[in-house]
Parts: C-alpha cells; sequence; structure tokens
C-alpha cells in the first residue's frame, strides 16, 4: 500500500510541477502582461501545490528524500506526470487549451480527493481546489474568448485541441495504483470523473465555436513513466541543471 | 522571564506587517490561527494564504524576530494546512485598511463594490490575476485609475 499511495502522490506532484514549469517558461514573454502575470501566478500555485505533494510523498517513502530532491534529482524515467503536461508551449492557444483540459480534470479530482481516507491528501486537497477552481475560471473563459475571436485565434485553438485531444484519455486511464488507491477509499477511480468532465469540456467548446476529434485514441505511458516523451528530458535538463552543477546549492 | 499572558502575544503579533502589503497585520490576514504556551516553549500555528506564495517564509521568519524581539526564546511555528487559508478571515481592521491603501477588499460576489479611490461603483477587471497571489487587477472607469482587488477565495 505505502508504495501504491508513493506512486499516487507522485502523480499529483508530477503534474503540477511539471505544468507549473511549463508555463512559467511564459514570464516575460506572454502576448500581453496580464496574461504574462496569470501564467506565472498559476505557474507559482502550481508549485506550491507541487512542495506539498512531493513533500508528503518523501515522507511516505521514508528513504531521506525531500520534496526538492524529488523534483530535482530524479531522471525522466522515475516522473509520474501526464503526457499532455511535458508537451512544449508552442504558442498561446496550445498553452491554454492544455491548462484548460487539465483544469478541469485538476478540479474534478481535488474535489473528489477532499473526501479521502488519507488526512493528509484531503487536507492538501482542499488547500489546492481553491487555487484550482480559479485557474479553470480562466482557462475556460480564454478558450470561449480565443475559440470565439477572429479567423486566426479560432484557427489556432481549433489546431490546439485537435494535437491535444489524443492526450486527454491518459488523464482518465486507470491502472493497478488507482485501483489500490480507490479501494483504499484514497482517490476515486479516475474514469468515473470522465462524464462529468466531459459534460464541461462540451459547453465550452460549444461556447467556443470549436470540434472536438471523434478519435478516442489515446497516448499513455507518463503516469505509468512507462514512456514519457521526448521533451521531457529537455525540459527536466533546464529546470534541474543548478541542482546537477552544484549538488546541494541553497540560498 | 515570566510567561507573557496570550492576549498579549496575540497584541505583539498583530504589529507584525505583511511583507507584501504592510498596511495590514499578520493577524488582520488571519494566518496565524493558534498561539499557546506548552510549557517554556511558545508554539504558533501559520496557515498559508496561497500554496505558492513566496511571502510565507518571510512572515515565518518576521514573526519568529518579532517574538524574540519581545524576549521570547523558545518558539515552535506549525505550518497549518487545515481549514485552508479564506479571505473571510481577514479583519474589519484589515478591510478598512486595504481600502485606505487603494486595495478593494475581497467581496463575496467575486469583485470589488466600488474603486478604492474615488469611490464610484463602475468598475471593470482588467485581469484575474495581479502583482501577488492574492491580487486582482481592476479598472474604475470613472476616474480612470487601475486598482488592486484582494480576490476572494
Amino acid at each position: 500500500m505505502s508504495d501504491g499511495l508513493f506512486q499516487f502522490l507522485l502523480r499529483m506532484g508530477d503534474n503540477t510541477l511539471v505544468l507549473g514549469h511549463r508555463i512559467s517558461e511564459w514570464c516575460g514573454q506572454a502576448p500581453g502582461l496580464e496574461e504574462d502575470i496569470a501564467l506565472a501566478n498559476t505557474a507559482l500555485d502550481l508549485i506550491g501545490q507541487t512542495q506539498m505533494w512531493l513533500g508528503y510523498a518523501a515522507e511516505v517513502e521514508g528513504a531521506g528524500r525531500t520534496a526538492d530532491d524529488l523534483a530535482f534529482l530524479r531522471d525522466v524515467w522515475d516522473f509520474r506526470n501526464l503526457l499532455m503536461l511535458e508537451r512544449p508551449n508552442l504558442d498561446f492557444g496550445h498553452t491554454i487549451t492544455r491548462q484548460f483540459f487539465f483544469d478541469a480534470f485538476h478540479v474534478l479530482l481535488l474535489t473528489r480527493l477532499q473526501a479521502s481516507s488519507d488526512a493528509r491528501v484531503a487536507e492538501i486537497a482542499a488547500k489546492s481546489v481553491k487555487e484550482a477552481a480559479y485557474h479553470l475560471e480562466r482557462s475556460a473563459d480564454l478558450v470561449i474568448a480565443l475559440g470565439d475571436g477572429t479567423d486566426e485565434s479560432h484557427q489556432r485553438m481549433q489546431s490546439a485541441v485537435d494535437l491535444l485531444w489524443p492526450f486527454a484519455g491518459e488523464m482518465f486511464a486507470a491502472d493497478d495504483v488507482d485501483n489500490a488507491m480507490a479501494a483504499a477509499g484514497i482517490a476515486p477511480d479516475p474514469a468515473s470523473l470522465r462524464a462529468e468532465w466531459q459534460r464541461k469540456v462540451d459547453q465550452v467548446m460549444a461556447d467556443a465555436t470549436l470540434t472536438l476529434p471523434e478519435s478516442q485514441f489515446a497516448h499513455q505511458g507518463g503516469k505509468t513513466g512507462r514512456q514519457h516523451t521526448e521533451h521531457l528530458g529537455h525540459m527536466l535538463a533546464q529546470m534541474q541543471w543548478l541542482q546537477r552543477a552544484y549538488p546541494g546549492a541553497t540560498w | 522571564m515570566t510567561r507573557p499572558d496570550i492576549p498579549t502575544i496575540w497584541r505583539w503579533l498583530d504589529q507584525v506587517p505583511d511583507p507584501e502589503i504592510p498596511v495590514i497585520s499578520v493577524v488582520d490576514l488571519g494566518i496565524v490561527r493558534d498561539v499557546a504556551w506548552n510549557g517554556d516553549v511558545l508554539e504558533v500555528a501559520l496557515t498559508p494564504t496561497y500554496s505558492g506564495c513566496p511571502a510565507t517564509s518571510i512572515i515565518n521568519l518576521d514573526v519568529e524576530t518579532a517574538l524574540r524581539a519581545r524576549g521570547i526564546d523558545k518558539i515552535t511555528l506549525k505550518r497549518q494546512l487545515s481549514p485552508p487559508w479564506t479571505t473571510d478571515w481577514l479583519s474589519d481592521k484589515g478591510r478598512a485598511r486595504l481600502t485606505d491603501y487603494g486595495i478593494a477588499p475581497p467581496q463575496p460576489a467575486g469583485g470589488p463594490t466600488a474603486c478604492p479611490h474615488c469611490g464610484d461603483a463602475d468598475v471593470e477587471r482588467i485581469s484575474q490575476f495581479g502583482s501577488t497571489p492574492c491580487k486582482a487587477h481592476w479598472r474604475c472607469k470613472t476616474c480612470l485609475e487601475p486598482f488592486d482587488y484582494f480576490k476572494c477565495i
């Protein structure tokens, strides 16, 4: 059970860490000052949540590692984030569409985790869900504004939806870790979140005049660690280089 | 030393300013959740505002420094996550000081009721986020001044 819980906590923390790092890459170069600040603040919330998830993961593991050790000293194959989140940002439309797909899932998952049989998981979820709900409000609004915007913004949003759709299914694919967490009442079966997620996404897509592809194919391998994309290693090289070059450096 | 009583310690903590918004204290902000003596050790429970707020570690340091300056040398700071911080815990004094400072206090309706500069109600949102995690960016359509709004969570 404790290894299952450790894996589950890594998934939670790696999702927020990898997405938080990705969107922080917009800092100083977003299309407008307000968007720049919004993305940086969202990244900050996600990194704060990462400290709580990975901090607890390190305690559960009991090997003397810290949240920082887990973030900065693991290699690609030890990460347990969804593939969608490690993808490069591409354009602003791709960044916001990914954010919306994840935020809609994140809010549902955190809402359910507030009733977790594990008190620490419930506590971290209760803290995080307020921030995630705020992120969702913004990303949903932006998807609608850009989808139902100019010809150029509509085209870019539709191409982002087409690119990202094959990565959405991984959020709801359950494996042994998920089954063990569900059996212990620690976390919901991710498949049980899908119908409500789909309702929210359908509604926003309709308002945004965007169309979801029909294919149900899902790229997988991120949350199990079986196979990440080629992009994660490049991201970690940038994120981890300081601790790799100067082990134990602090300020 | 004799142990100062708990109301006295709350008064001291009410003089520790928030590092980002120095017109209000950490007590006004509602992040000091408990103060108690455990033998000769003073235990102070603090809760973070936003989980990634970089001011959190500065606040811990400021609280400890202020208490040491009053002669308390055995201090334990505890991080308390639950129940999660809410802007409902802002004190009335804090809300009034925010307005005087030019920051519209949080409202359950989700947006400021009036411009903190001229008091007019004709305001619009510029951005859901602002210069710190706890603020959003708004503008008054009457006096045309931008202002910060303390997000309601």
